[in-house]
C-alpha cells in the first residue's frame, strides 16, 4: 500500500506556483511567475543579481508574502496546500522538517556558537528526540555524509571553513529528510576547488535521497551541473524556460543568448 | 514632625490590582511569563523589586511573613525585605516555616514541606529559560507560543557533549504543566522535585524584566532531561555538620584559614528546628535558644 | 514491427540575437520513420542539419514546428510539444544518446560514468558497475583506467566511454552521432558488433556516420537530409 501511494505521489505535483508577483509601490521586483515542480526535479533560476530570483525564492518558501499569486504544496500526507492557509506553526513546523534552506552565507543558516552535533541534532530535538545518544549518532552519521571529519563533531562552525560551513549547513537541513530543499546560490563565495567538492556532494544527495530542490544560482555552470529544468530571469519575469541542456543549448531568448555566450568555454 | 504613613504595604490600591490582575493570568497559564508594569521600588534592581511587588500585592493584615535569602533569615537582605514589610505592612513576621503563610525566597525553597494556604515568592533575575540561546525577545515569545523547545533540548546537549553530563546545576529548566518550558529562577537543581505537585502556590516575579508567573498547586513540573541522561538531584557526601540532616542542601563554610570547612545546612530555619528537636550533626554547638523578631 | 520514430514536417531555424538577430533556418519538412529492429543512417554533407536533427529527437533541440513522434511506454508522444516532465522520462526510459563528443560531469570516475544510466533507472550500484565493466572490456578501455575521470582521456578513449554509457542500457531507440569517428579499425568493429546486437534485440536506430564501410554494415535505409534543407 505504502509503494503505492509512493508511486502516485511521483506522479503528483510538489509545489505550484501560480501567478506570483511582488511588487514594492511601482517596483515590480517579480512578476506573474507560475510553474510546477515535481518530486525528485531539480529547478535552477538563473539570472542576475536584481532579476528577482531572491525575492521568487523567499516567496516560494513562505517567508516573503506575495502581493499577487499562489503557491500550493503537497503536505506528507497528500493534500496540496495553499502556503497562505497554512497556520505560523504549521508553517515554522514545515520549514524546519519537510523543507530544507540553504543559505549563500552559511553563518546566516548555522548556529556559530553552538557545536557541529547540536546544530545537526537540533532539528531532530525539535520534532521530538530525547534520547542523546541516537541524536549523537545520527549526527555523527551526517557529518561522514558531507565528508566533514567526525572528530569535529563538537567544534562549534566558528572553527570551520567556509566549505565545511556550507556543509554542515547542508547536513543540517537534510537531517529530517525534507523532500524540498531551497538553496541561495549555495556555492557563492567558495573558492572553486571548494565550490566543485560542494557541487559533487549536493548533485550525489540530491539524486540518492530524490531530493526535489529549488536553486537560485547566477552561475550557469552550477545550473547545468545540478538542474534538469532551468527558469531564465530578467527584471523580474521569467523570459526563458525549459530541461536546463534546451535553454543552455540552444538559447531561444536575446537575454538567454547573451548569458551563455558569456561563459567562457573550458 | 510625624514619619510619612504608608499605604498598606508600600505600593497604592490601583497598582496592586495591576499585579493581582498579572498573578491571575499567571496562574490561569502555569508558566507563562506574564507581562506587568513594574514599579519603582526603594530598593534598585537585582534586589528582589519583582519578589517585593508580588508580595506587596498579596499581603493581608492577617498574614505572617518569612523572608530568606540563599535559605538563610539572617542575611542583611532578608533582614531588609523583612523589615520593610514589617514597617509598610504591620503583618506579624517569623522565622518559622511551618508559621509562615507568605515565603519571600530568594534562590531557594525551603526544607519544610510546604502545605495548602501557603504562598512561596521567588525573586527572579531573568526569567527567559531560552534569553542566553536567542537573544531576541520576539522569537523566544514565538518559541513559547507555539512550543517550539527544541533549542533548550541543545542547550542540555551541549552540556554533555562537553562535560559527559547536564551541568547545569541552578535555574535548571522545567516543564510546566506538560506546556510551557520556565526558568525556575536561580533554585539549586537540588531543590527542582520540591517545585512539583506542591500544595502551596508558587509566584514569580521579575521586576527588571517585568515578568510575573506562576505554579499553582498540584501541578505537574518536569525538570528538563535525555532518555539516556535523566535529570537526577544532587546528593551530598555527608550530613550537615550541625544538625546531622542528610536530605538538605548544605552550604560549605570556610572555618579557618587552613583551609577547613564544614558544610551546614543552607536553610537556617530547617536546622535550627532539628536542633532544637535534639539532632546533632558532628560539629554542632551547645544548643541555641531561637531569637524573636519583631 | 512497430514504428519508433515518426518525425513529420519537423523544422529547426536558429535566430542570433547578438548577432542582430540573423536567421539561420537549419531543417524544414523533416519526414520519415524508424521502426523496431532497424538502423536509418542519416546522410548529407557536414553542416546540413543531420546533428541538429538528432538533437530534436533527443530534445535538446527545440523544434519550432511539426511532429517527432516518440513510442513511449506503448504510446506515441509528440516530443516536440511535450513538458520538460515527459521529455525527461522518455530519456530515462527509451531514447539513448551517444553524442559526438563525450559531455560528461568532471570529477566522477569512468566506471560510474558509464554505470550512470542504469542507476537512475534502478539497478544497483554494484551490478551497474560490473555490466559497466563488461562494457569498457569489449571497448578496450583497461581497467587501471575506469577509476579516473574521462577528461584526461584521449579522444579516441572518450568517445568509447561515450559509447559504452549510451549502449549499457535497454534503451528501445538510440541516436548515434558519428559513433566511430575517432576509432581504429579494432575498435571500429566493436562498435559494428555492438550496433549488430542492439538490432536483434529490436533497438530502433538513427545513425550518422560518414564512413561509407559503416555505412554499409549498419544501415538498413539511408535518408539523405539535404532533401529538407531549409531556404536561407
Amino acid at each position: 500500500m505504502a509503494d503505492v501511494q509512493r508511486e502516485t505521489q511521483c506522479d503528483q505535483p510538489l509545489l505550484v506556483a501560480e501567478g506570483l508577483s511582488k511588487s514594492y509601490g511601482r517596483l515590480a521586483a517579480c512578476r506573474d511567475v507560475s510553474f510546477t515542480l515535481y518530486p525528485g526535479e531539480v529547478l535552477a533560476i538563473v539570472g542576475e543579481s536584481g532579476s528577482g530570483k531572491t525575492t521568487l525564492l523567499q516567496m516560494l518558501s513562505a517567508q516573503l508574502a506575495s502581493s499577487a499569486g499562489h503557491v500550493s504544496y503537497r503536505m506528507r500526507d497528500g493534500v496540496l496546500r495553499d502556503l497562505n492557509s497554512l497556520g505560523e506553526a504549521e508553517r515554522r513546523f514545515l520549514f524546519r522538517t519537510d523543507w530544507g534552506y540553504v543559505h549563500q552565507d552559511p553563518a546566516q543558516g548555522l548556529r556559530m556558537a553552538v557545536s557541529a552535533g547540536a546544530n545537526v541534532g537540533e532539528r531532530l530535538m525539535a520534532v521530538g528526540w530525547s534520547h542523546y545518544g541516537r541524536i549523537r549518532d545520527a549526527a555523527s552519521s551526517w557529518l561522514e555524509r558531507v565528508e566533514i571529519d567526525t572528530a569535529r563533531i563538537d567544534d562549534a562552525p566558528r572553527t570551520y571553513s567556509g566549505g565545511m560551513r556550507q556543509r554542515l549547513q547542508i547536513a543540517r537541513n537534510l537531517v529530517t529528510e525534507p523532500r524540498l530543499v531551497f538553496m541561495d546560490e549555495p556555492t557563492g563565495g567558495l573558492d572553486v576547488s571548494v565550490q566543485a567538492r560542494l557541487l559533487d556532494l549536493m548533485r550525489n544527495l540530491v539524486s540518492e535521497l530524490g531530493l526535489a530542490a529549488i536553486v537560485v544560482t547566477h552561475d550557469l555552470a552550477v545550473a547545468r551541473l545540478l538542474s534538469h529544468r532551468v527558469m531564465v530571469m530578467k527584471g523580474g519575469e521569467v523570459i526563458e524556460t525549459g530541461l536546463t541542456d534546451q535553454v543552455l543549448d540552444d538559447p531561444h531568448e536575446p537575454y538567454t543568448q547573451l548569458l551563455v555566450s558569456s561563459i567562457l568555454p573550458p | 514632625m510625624n514619619a510619612p504613613a504608608y499605604n498598606f504595604a508600600y505600593l497604592d490600591e490601583q497598582t496592586k490590582r495591576m499585579i493581582r490582575r498579572a498573578i491571575l493570568k499567571a496562574v490561569a497559564i502555569p508558566g507563562y511569563q506574564v507581562p506587568f508594569a513594574s514599579r519603582e521600588m526603594p530598593m534598585p534592581y537585582g534586589w528582589g523589586t519583582g519578589g517585593v511587588q508580588v508580595t506587596a500585592a498579596i499581603l493581608g493584615p492577617d498574614d505572617v511573613l518569612k523572608v530568606i535569602d540563599q535559605g538563610s533569615d539572617d542575611t542583611t537582605n532578608a533582614i531588609s525585605i523583612r523589615k520593610f514589610f514589617a514597617k509598610t505592612a504591620g503583618v506579624a513576621t517569623t522565622t518559622a516555616t511551618t508559621e509562615a503563610t507568605v515565603i519571600q525566597t530568594r534562590h531557594r525553597i525551603p526544607e519544610a514541606p510546604l502545605h495548602a494556604g501557603q504562598v512561596l515568592v521567588y525573586q527572579v533575575p531573568i526569567p527567559e529559560p531560552l534569553r542566553f540561546l536567542e537573544p531576541r525577545e520576539t522569537e523566544t515569545r514565538r518559541m513559547h507560543a507555539l512550543a517550539e523547545y527544541g533549542l533548550i533540548h541543545v542547550k542540555l546537549y551541549e552540556d554533555i557533549a562537553r562535560f559527559g553530563h547536564i551541568a547545569t546545576s541552578y535555574a535548571y529548566p522545567v516543564k510546566v504543566n506538560a506546556r510551557y518550558v520556565m526558568d525556575p529562577s536561580p533554585t539549586p537543581k537540588f531543590d527542582n522535585p520540591k517545585m512539583g505537585n506542591c500544595p502551596a502556590l508558587q509566584l514569580f516575579g521579575a521586576g527588571r524584566e517585568k515578568r510575573i508567573y506562576a505554579i499553582p498547586p498540584h501541578t505537574t513540573v518536569v525538570s528538563l532531561d535525555f532518555e539516556d541522561h535523566p535529570f537526577t538531584p544532587y546528593r551530598f557526601d555527608a550530613p550537615c555538620a550541625l544538625c546531622g540532616a542528610g536530605d538538605a542542601y548544605l552550604d560549605e563554610i570556610v572555618t579557618d584559614d587552613n583551609g577547613s570547612r564544614m558544610f551546614v545546612c543552607s536553610d537556617t530555619d530547617y536546622c535550627e528546628s532539628r536542633q532544637a528537636a535534639g539532632h546533632r550533626g558532628s560539629e554542632s554547638a551547645a544548643p541555641h535558644k531561637e531569637r524573636a523578631h519583631g | 514491427m512497430s514504428v519508433m520514430i515518426e518525425m513529420t514536417g519537423a523544422e529547426k531555424t536558429f535566430t542570433m540575437h547578438l548577432q542582430g538577430g540573423v536567421r539561420l533556418p537549419v531543417v524544414r519538412g523533416v519526414t520519415f520513420q524508424v521502426k523496431a529492429g532497424e538502423c536509418v543512417v542519416l546522410s548529407g554533407p557536414s553542416g546540413a542539419g543531420k546533428s541538429s536533427i538528432l538533437k530534436m529527437i533527443f530534445g535538446n533541440y527545440r523544434c519550432d514546428g511539426g511532429r517527432i513522434g516518440i513510442r513511449h511506454e506503448g504510446a506515441m508522444i509528440d516530443l516536440a510539444n511535450a513538458e520538460p516532465r515527459d521529455i525527461l522520462s522518455v530519456r530515462r526510459a527509451t531514447i539513448g544518446y551517444v553524442s559526438q563528443f563525450l559531455r560528461a560531469i568532471p570529477r566522477v570516475p569512468t566506471i560510474d560514468v558509464v554505470a550512470e544510466p542504469l542507476i537512475v533507472t534502478g539497478t544497483s550500484r554494484a551490478d551497474a558497475r560490473q555490466r559497466a565493466g563488461h562494457l569498457l572490456r569489449r571497448l578496450n578501455i583497461p581497467e587501471r583506467l575506469w577509476t579516473l575521470p574521462p577528461s584526461t582521456f584521449s579522444g579516441g578513449e572518450q568517445q568509447r566511454v561515450n559509447i559504452a554509457r549510451g549502449f549499457i542500457s535497454d534503451h528501445p531507440v538510440l541516436l548515434l552521432d558519428e559513433p566511430t569517428a575517432s576509432l581504429d579499425a579494432a575498435n571500429r568493429e566493436v562498435v559494428v558488433d555492438l550496433i549488430d546486437e542492439k538490432k536483434c534485440a529490436g533497438v530502433a536506430i538513427v545513425a550518422i556516420v560518414h564512413d561509407d564501410e559503416i555505412r554499409r554494415w549498419i544501415a538498413d535505409r539511408v535518408v539523405d537530409v539535404t532533401a529538407f534543407a531549409a531556404a536561407a
